[in-house]
């Protein structure tokens, strides 16, 4: 009798945890995948296409299906380890068939070489070009992601990818950079008695 | 005396709190805080960097080769934290070009180059001799033109900081000046007490606050005196002495020191009602209000042991630090150094020719006797000592082994961001570790990575628009042709039905159809045959006899 008194009581925890879940699951229906979401989070946005897919987010979309984590060199190590932790896979270093980690660079439209052809406008992942068909060109600056892609369909040869400059606001306090005489440790200057 | 008395009360009653932490190191105001501040020989040429504050810079309003007025403005504030620039002095614009600027870094930033006709001719004044009658808005916009930043050192617009409308409990004036060898204030304090005392009404009367406490350490007794008979017996205006101890002249510590309140991590002093202007911005406003005269000049106190005539001196904005240098009797050792801004929080310049800038209050050229250069960081050895001395409570040695590992995270749980940056730990580690490079540049690192960040977002958004538009116009072009087919399609069956409706009236009209159908091949094929005919008549019999 108790035996038949446990089934029931089970039975009935079992249906009514069954119905929270089905309301649940419905409810709180996730629509897309979330890992991706947070992949394509730490990839640097670049869209250059160096890792061999269309864009970031195809990208994000490759390593939640399982493809290699270290196929993106604009991200360089920093993001490999990123994407070390959030996959709890082994960080690998950087594929060079993919390409290497580079310093940070914009790309410059030499205007008065720039015979308006436009394939530059459609090559940009980011639409960070201006122009209009046999109007010169030139590139928004602070929207370009130095992804390189420009540089190959311009017939012309007249795009440049030009390091970014430093500037005392964007600065990071590398004094071994300023001049050899300023010891780094010499701020602040120590007052002694 | 009345003035004593009132100061004799307030030395009692001054001090309510207490901040935690703090150093003493030795002062060295002597001899800059008893001499009269100097005016300089006019430099040979002003370098004046369009951006001198914190914010944006302007719009350059002059051009190479033109004739400027003293006191006209070269630049233009564009957007709401820019800051107009002046002509310092009358001249030519020689150049307007990059040059090295007063920053740590030596980085060049766009710079406009006076050559002084030595004239120093005054372009228009608009002085405001009575300004009560005057709104408030108007004030602001005043004090706005003429380019006052905060004097004490970060430089933040003075008519945004006041702009803020909430009601205030406290306005604060701040001549602590508490750190060694600086006494650019203290000088202010003794020769201009009474500007100060008008342009500390003037920021009352723009934030309508009936409390001020303008606070002074001890070791200034001149500075406390002329200030004290400047009040008089204004009862709104209290005279507050506080200890000398390093850094009680930081925002945080003062407010703490003065009211007792901490200002929550992350908010501002406007969030619990206070208000905190520096002496030398107060001096500034009264020249821009009373005098209608733009902040063209500001007290550079010009110390160390390397040069004859140490002291304060009226320096012009623009004036290369080299000139501040030469006319103090400079006399480099080997590896001379040159430090902008104090021995606790200043930074060395990388070169001599970089100019004064709105918030430049100290240049010193040290003997390496007198500030020997630090020795090789060592190892920490969890001393604890930096930790009793910070102001802000942090962790310093904590944030220190954080920074070294990069764990910006961790970093900024630790609060890194309250940190004022004032050396305390630094002068007290006993390993001569550089902590407070570390936090700069983790702080650096940190602002760095939100900065990227945030242009990834961008450059996610605009990508995914960009795809967006990609597919709409492939929908749409697909649409169009699907669009025209049909049209064709139907012109084709308008086409075919009209000879077909003649004879074959009220048929339905799938037979219609098929009727049309076999009508259009039959025409098709009439039509190739006609054509392989007329091509070919070798194969007109083979064509024929598929045909029939």
């Amino acid at each position: 009798m108790s035996l038949f008194g446990a089934v029931i009581a089970l039975g009935v925890l079992a249906l009514i945890f069954g119905v929270i879940l089905g309301f649940a699951a419905v409810k709180f229906r996730v629509e897309s995948d979330p890992i991706v979401d947070q992949i394509d989070e730490i990839l640097p946005q670049t869209q250059c296409g160096q890792c061999g897919y269309p864009g970031c987010r195809p990208y994000a979309q490759a390593i939640a299906d399982g493809d290699d984590i270290n196929k993106c060199p604009p991200g360089g190590e920093a993001t490999i380890k990123q994407l070390a932790d959030l996959m709890g896979v082994e960080a690998k270093p950087l594929d060079d068939a993919h390409g290497e980690e580079d310093v940070k660079k914009v790309a410059v439209i030499r205007e008065d070489e720039c015979i308006g052809c436009t394939k530059c406008i459609q090559a940009c992942p980011v639409d960070a070009i201006l122009g209009a068909a046999k109007q010169m060109h030139t590139v928004i600056e602070h929207e370009c992601t130095g992804c390189d892609l420009c540089v190959e369909p311009c017939p012309v040869d007249c795009i440049d990818m030009v390091k970014i400059k430093a500037k005392p606001e964007t600065w990071q306090w590398d004094l071994d950079t300023v001049k050899e005489n300023i010891k780094a440790n010499s701020i602040p200057v120590k007052v002694v008695e | 005396m009345s003035g004593s008395q009132t100061m004799n009360r307030d030395v009692n009653t001054a001090v309510i709190g207490h901040f935690p932490g703090g150093v003493h190191p030795p002062e060295r105001k002597q001899p800059a805080s008893s001499k009269p501040i100097r005016k300089l020989a006019l430099p040979q040429e002003l370098i004046l960097p369009v951006r001198q504050h914190i914010g944006p810079s302007g719009k350059v309003l002059v051009a190479i080769g033109e004739r400027v007025d003293k006191g006209q403005r070269l630049t233009e504030a564009g957007l709401s934290q820019g800051l107009p620039l002046h002509a310092p002095t009358s001249g030519i614009i020689a150049a307007i070009e990059e040059h090295p600027t007063a920053h740590a870094s030596g980085l060049p930033e766009q710079a406009i180059v006076i050559q002084p006709d030595g004239e120093d001719r005054w372009g228009n004044k608009h002085a405001l001799p009575d300004y009560h009658d005057v709104e408030i808005s108007r004030l602001l916009e005043l004090i706005q033109e003429a380019g006052i930043a905060g004097l004490g050192g970060a430089g933040f617009p003075t008519a945004q900081k006041l702009a803020q409308q909430k009601p205030l409990k406290h306005l604060i004036i701040n001549g602590v000046e508490c750190e060694p060898y600086i006494a650019a204030d203290d000088r202010l304090m003794q020769e201009h007490a009474d500007d100060i005392i008008a342009g500390t009404r003037i920021l009352q009367y723009i934030t309508r606050c009936d409390s001020v406490l303008l606070a002074i350490e001890d070791n200034k007794p001149e500075a406390i005196k002329a200030i004290a008979e400047a009040i008089g017996d204004d009862p709104q205006i209290h005279l507050k002495v506080v200890p000398t101890k390093y850094p009680s002249g930081g925002e945080k510590q003062l407010i703490e020191l003065l009211t007792g309140d901490q200002v929550p991590s992350g908010k501002l002093p406007m969030d619990i009602g206070l208000l905190m202007q520096n002496v030398g911005t107060a001096y500034a406003v009264k020249r821009a209000i009373i005098h209608g005269e733009p902040l063209l000049e500001r007290v550079v106190t010009v110390t160390g042991e390397s040069l004859k005539q140490r002291g304060n001196v009226w320096a012009l904005l623009g004036t290369p630090i080299q000139h501040l240098l030469d006319e103090s009797g400079f006399t480099p050792e080997k590896k001379q150094r040159i430090i902008m801004g104090g021995p606790m929080m200043g930074f060395t310049l990388p070169s001599s020719e970089v100019p004064v800038i709105k918030t430049t209050n100290c240049i010193m050229a040290p003997t390496e006797q007198e500030l020997p250069s630090p020795g090789p960081e060592l190892a920490c050895i969890r001393c604890g000592a930096c930790a009793d001395v910070c102001p802000a409570t942090l962790q310093p040695q904590q944030l220190q082994w954080l920074a070294k590992a990069k764990d910006y995270d961790e970093l900024e749980k630790h609060n890194l961001f309250d940190c004022i940056e004032c050396g305390a730990c630094a002068y007290v580690c006993p390993s001569e570790i550089p902590l407070v490079h570390y936090y700069r540049k983790a702080k650096a690192e940190v602002r760095n990575i939100a900065r990227e960040k945030a242009k990834a977002e961008q450059a996610r958004k605009r990508f995914e628009a960009r795809q967006e538009r990609l597919e709409r116009e492939k929908q749409e072009r697909l649409e169009r042709h699907r669009k025209a087919a049909e049209e064709r399609k139907k012109m084709q069956q308008e086409k075919a039905d009209k000879p077909e409706s003649k004879t074959k009236e009220g048929d339905d009209k799938p037979a219609g159809k098929s009727a049309a159908v076999a009508a259009a091949i039959a025409r098709a094929k009439a039509k190739k045959a006609a054509q392989a005919a007329k091509d070919s008549p070798e194969e007109d019999n083979s064509a024929k006899g598929n045909e029939s």
